[in-house]
């Protein structure tokens, strides 16, 4: 492997991210199977940073799940995104962040097919009107979430509390980043490093003491692929993806997976269950499996934050482990418990995967 | 008084177009941007069919120049027309008036970078065809033999996303050359060739590929390679279709030759701009007509010969600047009447 | 272990590093012309029984090559000798003889 011809192709996918000021929208499925990456996201921003990050409550999803499964016509979907647009103009902001990769996909495609027919952004615009009477508008500059903690990237290592190193060691962790199909792999001069050697995770954990490992299906999908996962019948094929990746990975004994997709960490974490009750097989040490997070997971892991505030209870791989190979203390006795220190219950010991 | 011919390029064409003008009576002068004559033949080891090899080739082009004059490290800094002859000022200072200009300015070959699936400059064992052929001529290829090696055709060819649609001509037959030559070094080792089609158009060239499967045990795959990995032992994991079979195939190599092929010589197209000369959609340049005058450009006096109007094998290159020399000839005659 | 209803399956892909290359070796070796094959499907086109039942020459070759040999098998199996094959392939490969001394180095 030769860094320095990573680093040129990097030097030809630099995207322009403004430092402030920034008009946000969550995903729809995030703040359920990692209810706390968002709120990790504007607390950091926020209250570590000082950042400008302004979200209202009246924006919806981008229809991008729709659009994907096939059940929503291009038009509508393009009205929706429209009305998601109207309301950053009308709240005085011209830069977009949003925390999903199929919505950032989706932005991308939508702003890329106006360009190419203005008159179909026309009638767009007309529709938007009509519907909610708002007045069209489109972000002077779009950029996922992850592009921004990217961008953050040394201010929050300059405000760490813990690196991305083995304490027993003192060796880097070895990390797999995944990125989302969406993410660049449409247009890859709109993601931070390109599509091939995508730079915006490889960014963070650098930055904040981790190694990278390449391993030769880095590039595969996690599995989740709309379709193949929503119809229960092609749920083999979602499984077969993940379990090729993992195959593949598994040589290079990796301590943790980092992604930057609402899809990607939900199937790389669960499919592991499945891969390991349907063949018996775990790829972390010990019977463990391989802990995956998602990028603000990881940068309020560095950062100090409680595991349990972080919900990395809700994984289905224990995170334990790992937070021991950093020296991140936990309180055991603490993780089920919720708000004001409910309890939430337990859920069930899987048989394989410990 | 003799005439002036200015020659861009002092590769195979405007080394051969110059010896047979001189041959002719005319004063030629021939730059070349490089340290020495020869484009890329100079870094080549042995050409296709028969393995001739290169330096005596270039040997027997540079013997003829004796009454050339040569600038090499020379670029051409400004051309214009005049009324019936060309001025250029040369890098070097020196300023010609030109009679007739001979464009032969070649091609560059493919950056192979950009195809970033493949991992060239990333990926310890990736190299290109012309890298090969510089191993092979300072013998410097490792001494630890490699298990497995493939060639990869059509690099930056056949590749709209690449920016180059067309056939690069002398790929395939410099991937079979070439594998058939590391099977001579490394006798142990499995040899795969990923191709599409197999261009084996000229006079010995389908023997190279009989004798490559035969003699030599190449294994012809048809499929182009989608995507380089390294694995854990820094080997190169490589994935392919079988389109014979139509499944998706995987193979661990040590080394793997990339077929880059070739793009209009940007030097030259520096020298277009400044005289509006035309390019086809493939960016090399457009004759006044592809069928009877590919050596004419559009403007009098000007001519072609070689790759810059296209991809071209070597012997087809110095044919082309046989006929060039001769086109010029004819038209020194017609347009410039002794008083 | 669970049932989901659904399971990783198994990759169809071709793995030439797990491929056993003695065997076609020791068939090279009796029948150096193996290797000539170009992939032009004559054989299969000519072939009698390849209109009814999936049998080709060149795939097997393929298959053989490819590390797939019960495939490679079955595209012989149904296979009459009748030699059409040999008569139209360009490459000269006597296609009967090679079918034989597959099935003694491959065949059980």
């Amino acid at each position: 492997m030769i860094y320095e011809g990573k680093k040129k192709i990097w030097a030809d996918y630099q995207k322009e991210i403004p430092e402030d000021h920034y008009f946000y929208v969550r995903s729809c499925i995030r703040q359920s199977f990692f209810p706390a990456s968002e709120a990790t996201f504007l607390d950091i921003t926020r209250n570590k940073l000082g950042k400008d990050i302004f979200e209202t409550e009246h924006h919806t999803t981008c229809g991008g799940i729709a659009y994907h499964s096939d059940t929503i016509p291009q038009e509508t979907v393009m009205t929706i995104i429209a009305r998601q647009f109207a309301l950053m103009k009308k709240y005085g902001y011209e830069n977009y962040v949003c925390s999903c990769i199929t919505s950032f996909g989706l932005y991308c495609e939508t702003l890329e097919t106006w360009r190419e027919y203005p008159e179909l952004q026309q009638k767009i615009a007309e529709n938007l009107w009509k519907s909610c009477k708002l007045e069209f508008a489109k972000p002077k500059f779009l950029v996922h979430a992850s592009d921004l903690i990217f961008k953050y990237r040394m201010q929050i290592a300059s405000k760490s509390k813990f690196k991305l190193v083995n304490k027993n060691t003192g060796e880097p962790l070895r990390v797999v980043e995944h990125i989302g199909c969406h993410y660049s792999k449409m247009f890859p001069s709109k993601g931070v490093g390109g599509a091939e050697y995508p730079y915006v995770l490889v960014g963070m954990v650098e930055a904040w003491g981790g190694q990278i490992i390449d391993y030769p299906e880095r590039r595969h999908c996690c599995g989740f692929g709309f379709r193949q996962y929503l119809i229960k019948g092609n749920r083999g094929y979602s499984v077969s993806n993940t379990h090729k990746k993992f195959e593949s990975m598994e040589p290079f004994k990796p301590d943790m997976i980092i992604t930057n997709c609402p899809g990607c960490p939900y199937f790389l974490d669960r499919w592991q269950y499945v891969i390991a009750e349907t063949q018996g097989k775990t790829y972390g040490e010990n019977g463990h499996g391989i802990p995956v997070f998602t990028y603000e997971e990881v940068a309020g892991l560095v950062m100090g934050y409680d595991p349990w505030d972080l919900g990395l209870q809700t994984h289905q791989v224990s995170v334990e482990p790992l937070l021991d190979k950093i020296g991140i203390p936990y309180d055991p006795a603490k993780k089920y418990l919720g708000r004001n220190g409910k309890y939430l219950g337990e859920p069930q010991k899987p048989h394989c995967l410990k | 008084m003799k005439k002036n011919i200015l020659i861009i390029g002092g590769g195979p064409a405007g080394m051969e177009a110059a010896a047979n003008l001189d041959r002719l009576g005319y004063n030629v002068i021939l730059i070349e941007k490089d340290k020495q004559l020869g484009g890329h033949l100079a870094k080549w080891d042995r050409l296709f069919p028969d393995g001739v090899s290169a330096k005596k080739t270039l040997d027997a082009l540079t013997a003829e120049l004796s009454g050339v004059k040569c600038f090499t490290e020379t670029n051409i800094q400004s051309i214009n027309v005049l009324d019936k002859s060309y001025n250029a000022i040369l890098s070097n200072g020196i300023t010609v008036l030109a009679d007739a200009v001979l464009m032969a300015s070649g091609f560059d070959l493919f950056k192979a970078e950009k195809k970033e699936e493949y991992g060239y400059g990333i990926y310890d064992g990736v190299m290109t065809n012309a890298d090969l052929e510089k191993a092979f001529r300072e013998k410097t290829l490792p001494s630890k033999a490699p298990k497995a090696i493939g060639f990869v055709h059509c690099v930056g060819s056949r590749d709209e996303k690449a920016g180059n649609p067309a056939c690069s001509k002398v790929c395939c037959a410099t991937a079979v050359k070439q594998a058939c030559e590391i099977k001579e070094v490394y006798p142990d080792a499995d040899v795969y060739c990923f191709y599409m089609d197999l261009r084996m158009f000229g006079r010995h060239y389908e023997d190279l590929y009989l004798k490559a499967q035969k003699e030599y045990g190449i294994r012809f795959i048809r499929g182009r390679v989608s995507e380089v990995a390294e694995t854990m032992d820094n080997r190169l994991l490589v994935k392919a279709e079988d389109t014979l079979s139509s499944k998706p195939l995987k193979v661990t190599l040590d080394m793997l030759v990339l077929m880059a092929g070739m793009r209009p010589s940007e030097a030259g197209r520096s020298v277009g701009r400044q005289l509006n000369l035309t390019t086809e959609d493939d960016g090399f340049f457009s004759s006044s007509d592809n069928m009877l005058a590919i050596q004419k450009s559009k403007l009098p006096g000007f001519f072609y010969a070689g790759a810059c109007t296209g991809a071209k094998t070597l012997p087809d290159t110095l044919h082309e600047a046989r006929s060039a020399a001769l086109e010029i000839d004819r038209y020194v005659k017609d347009n410039f009447k002794e008083q | 272990m669970i049932d989901f209803g659904f399971t990783v399956s198994p990759s169809s892909r071709i793995n030439l590093d797990e491929v056993d290359k003695k065997s076609f070796v020791a068939l090279s070796k009796i029948e150096p012309d193996v290797v000539k094959c170009m992939a032009c499907g004559s054989c299969s086109a000519s072939c009698t029984v390849s209109q009814f039942q999936p049998t080709s020459v060149r795939k097997a070759i393929l298959s053989l090559q490819n590390g797939q040999i019960s495939q490679a098998m079955d595209f012989l199996k149904h296979c009459m000798l009748c030699g059409k094959c040999t008569m139209v392939c360009p490459r000269g490969i006597n296609t009967r003889h090679l079918i034989i001394s597959i099935q003694k180095i491959y065949g059980k």
